[in-house]
């Protein structure tokens, strides 16, 4: 299977000593790849086949610069094509001043609405905003109870109609946002198929009945080349202004995110990314753009970390040296509590460049054996821990006896514990080499100086010791 | 006209090209030109069927129609259909045995509680006792929406309060099953993404619980969505390792979505695909056929 666009690339172009330009051969060998790229990454065919022209334009144009391959030049024209794409910065929600604002959420079954919609209340009630959420799902056995058990959750109040028209509960629901002083109204819709023309009908009745300042359709990152086919159809029949992509926290590659940018114009506005209401964030896409790509994401594990940093379970040292690589047994064994936390390991590793290996090297790992890796660790000294290299054959002896457990395991720790400290200073080198070609915010990492966490520049030389200082950086 | 249609006109035009093709078929033999087996490609593609399932069938047809003499369109076209039905493995429908339970499972959305709750008014109808288990204790009011089915169907329901084990759930349904001598045990989970490790393990241990209680043979099946794209695979996957699958129920086919990639996942897993959902209604969760499947792929 296909796992990083970039590395195959390189390898296409790696029998090519660095020229001008770009021959027209060498452009249709990685045509060719980042066809099989976009198609695996769900991209819509009519779209790929159109975006993979304009590449090869763009490419035989080019001159191949003198800091970059040939390869890494279409890397480049492809990501700033695909960011273009991708609506190139970010599309921030846009409200007017009226009292209360509507937010419509429209989609098909099963993309996420009401999940959404819990989401996006929580979001901008931090806001400052006053959100009350309105239950206009009469279809769907429960649905209305779900979004109350959401609302009761996140203590967002909730209403649900008396009667059992959609369009009658919407407007109902305005009302009640009036007297209860709510300043933001969000109505959940039914789910509904494209090529249901009651339904969609219905839909377009509660648009002219609520006049809502932003309709978001909620697209699940998994869709695949049907997503433009139901994107058009809503975009036709209700002109929404922007879309939510669901469970991005999966590891789908949503170049339906593409496709529909594509076809409709349509911005996507939030990215959803996991089961807890404060995992709806902006969405970016450039980092999009390199995921669909398969790329990695280093920049969200970043932000990942920082998140948990502010919720008081990662500190600025961790973050710094999960990134950079300078890290010790302490770390590891932190890094590795974490990185669960943070998802699993296959969450991480999905999110990295070069993302398999480190998910090869850690994919066993349970809840047991880290207890185990821990016990390990903590019969080790402080010298030890921080200075690995010290770990001859009696201290191994020793450290296995004080953790009950054979030199064999003590060996296979280090091992593992080695190879870590390989990949993050592999990922370390990555980060430098994508800081070149990529968006202005890779570049502020790329800069020789990476940074766990860009407030905390200063805090970064805690393990200057010998033996965790990695070269290369 | 939209800019997609028209860009897309390229798209429906091969698979009108596609037939028009077939027609010229007749006249030429097995000389069929490049561009069809292209068009053939691209139809594929659109369907879902994934770059290299769709390669590998176009290659595979390639090979085989230039050995074959065919003289009407019909009959390249039922070839077509009823080569790439055969892809799919077709043995091993739970519902066709006697006492059974069910453990559905998939990612969010995909309709595993819809589909429990159709099957369990079904199964009602043949003349089965029916229990339904709500071991979805995670989704807000999940239990209250198989409660309706439930009634509905007319069966009883085994659920918990929110947050409750699951597997505690699965125990008590089979338990229950038991009691009042139940042959058709329908057990609904949360859903989940296959990426999420502590979820998938929650869900093994709802599995080796039921399957330790239940007395009768008990069957995991992936509720997967058919407007899923590639990654549907790797869901497949990662279900099948923690879980050893053993059948597919194909939902929301009544859009536009072909739901090629299920294919590749029967292929790949070796299970068959046992239950359609073509719409809203209870009798629409249908048996699979291969050859309709194959033929709405091929447009």
């Amino acid at each position: 299977m296909f796992d990083n666009l970039g590395q195959r690339l390189q390898s296409i172009f790696s029998g090519l000593t660095s020229k001008g330009r770009l021959s027209e051969e060498d452009i249709d060998a990685a045509l060719r790849e980042i066809r099989r790229a976009l198609l695996e990454a769900d991209v819509n065919l009519a779209v790929v086949k159109s975006f993979t022209e304009r590449v090869r334009e763009k490419a035989l144009g080019a001159d191949v610069l003198s800091s970059l391959t040939p390869g890494q030049m279409v890397i480049k024209i492809v990501l700033d094509e695909l960011t273009v794409l991708l609506g190139g910065s970010i599309s921030r929600l846009a409200l007017s001043n009226r009292m209360p604002n509507v937010i419509m959420l429209v989609g098909l079954q099963g993309s996420g609405k009401t999940t959404a919609a819990s989401k996006l209340a929580y979001l901008l009630r931090k806001k400052g905003k006053k959100p009350l959420m309105v239950a206009a799902d009469v279809y769907r056995p429960a649905a209305i109870d779900q979004l109350e058990a959401l609302g009761r959750e996140l203590h967002i109040p909730v209403y649900r109609g008396e009667v059992d028209d959609p369009v009658a509960i919407a407007r109902d629901g305005l009302r009640y946002a009036v007297d209860n002083m709510l300043d933001l109204v969000i109505i959940d819709t039914a789910g509904r198929l494209h090529v249901d023309d009651v339904m969609m009908d219905e839909v377009a009745r509660i648009k002219t009945a609520v006049r809502p300042d932003q309709i978001l359709m909620v697209v699940d990152a998994m869709t695949g080349q049907d997503a433009v086919t139901v994107a058009d159809a809503f975009a036709q029949r209700l002109d929404f202004d922007g879309l939510i992509m669901s469970k991005l926290d999966g590891d789908a590659r949503g170049g339906a995110a593409l496709s529909i940018r594509e076809v409709t114009g349509k911005p996507i506005k939030f990215a959803s990314m996991g089961e807890k209401p404060n995992s709806l964030e902006e969405f970016y896409p450039d980092r999009m753009a390199k995921r669909i790509l398969g790329m990695g994401d280093v920049v969200s594990l970043i932000e990942k970390a920082t998140e948990l940093e502010a919720e008081g379970e990662y500190s600025d040292d961790d973050a710094d040296s999960l990134v950079q690589g300078k890290f010790t047994f302490d770390d590891f064994l932190k890094s590795i509590k974490q990185m669960r936390k943070m998802g699993g390991f296959g969450a991480i590793a999905k999110l990295l460049p070069g993302g398999e290996a480190m998910k090869q090297a850690t994919a066993q790992m349970d809840d047991s054996q880290i207890d185990r890796l821990e016990a390990i660790i903590y019969s080790m000294t402080i010298k030890e821990r921080t200075n690995p290299k010290i770990l001859n054959g009696s201290r191994r002896a020793r450290i296995a006896a004080g953790a009950g457990v054979e030199v064999t395991d003590v060996n296979r720790l280090i091992k593992q514990f080695n190879e870590a400290s390989k990949m993050m200073k592999q990922m370390q080198k990555q980060m430098g080499a994508n800081g070149q070609g990529g968006s202005s915010k890779k570049g502020k990492r790329g800069k020789g100086k990476p940074k766990g966490k860009q407030k905390n520049q200063q805090k970064k030389t805690r393990f200057g010791l010998p033996g965790t200082n990695f070269p290369g950086f | 006209m939209s800019w997609y249609e028209k860009l897309n006109s390229g798209l429906s035009k091969s698979r009108e090209r596609l037939s028009g093709q077939l027609n010229a078929l007749v006249g030429r033999g097995v000389d069929i030109d490049e561009s069809f087996w292209e068009d053939l490609e691209d139809t594929l593609i659109m369907a879902d069927l994934g770059l290299e399932a769709s390669e590998d069938i176009v290659a595979r047809m390639k090979r085989e129609v230039a050995t074959k003499a065919f003289s009407s369109t019909e009959q390249v076209k039922e070839y077509l259909v009823s080569a790439i039905a055969q892809e799919f493995e077709t043995v091993g429908d739970p519902f066709k045995l006697g006492a059974v339970t069910i453990l559905a499972v998939g990612i969010n959305g995909t309709g595993k509680t819809t589909s429990i709750g159709k099957l369990a008014k079904q199964g009602v109808d043949e003349g089965r006792t029916v229990i339904l288990g709500s071991a979805d204790t995670f989704r807000a009011a999940a239990g209250e929406q198989l409660d309706i089915w439930a009634e509905r169907a007319g069966v009883p329901i085994v659920k918990r309060e929110r947050g409750a084990d699951a597997a505690s759930v699965a125990y008590e349904t089979v338990e229950r099953a038991q009691e009042i001598g139940a042959d058709l045990v329908l057990i609904d989970t949360a859903g989940r993404l296959h990426t999420s490790l502590d979820l998938m393990r929650e869900l093994e241990k709802v599995q080796r619980v039921t399957r330790d209680r239940s007395k009768a043979p008990t069957f995991t099946v992936l509720v997967m969505d058919a407007t899923t794209g590639q990654n549907g695979l790797v869901q497949a996957r990662e279900f099948n390792k923690a879980l050893a699958l053993d059948a597919i129920i194909l939902t929301k086919l009544d859009g536009t979505a072909k739901g090629g990639i299920a294919l590749a996942i029967s292929k790949e897993l070796e299970i068959p695909i046992v239950r359609i959902g073509v719409g809203e209604a209870i009798d629409d969760l249908r048996p699979f056929v291969p050859e309709e499947f194959a033929r709405a792929l091929i447009g």
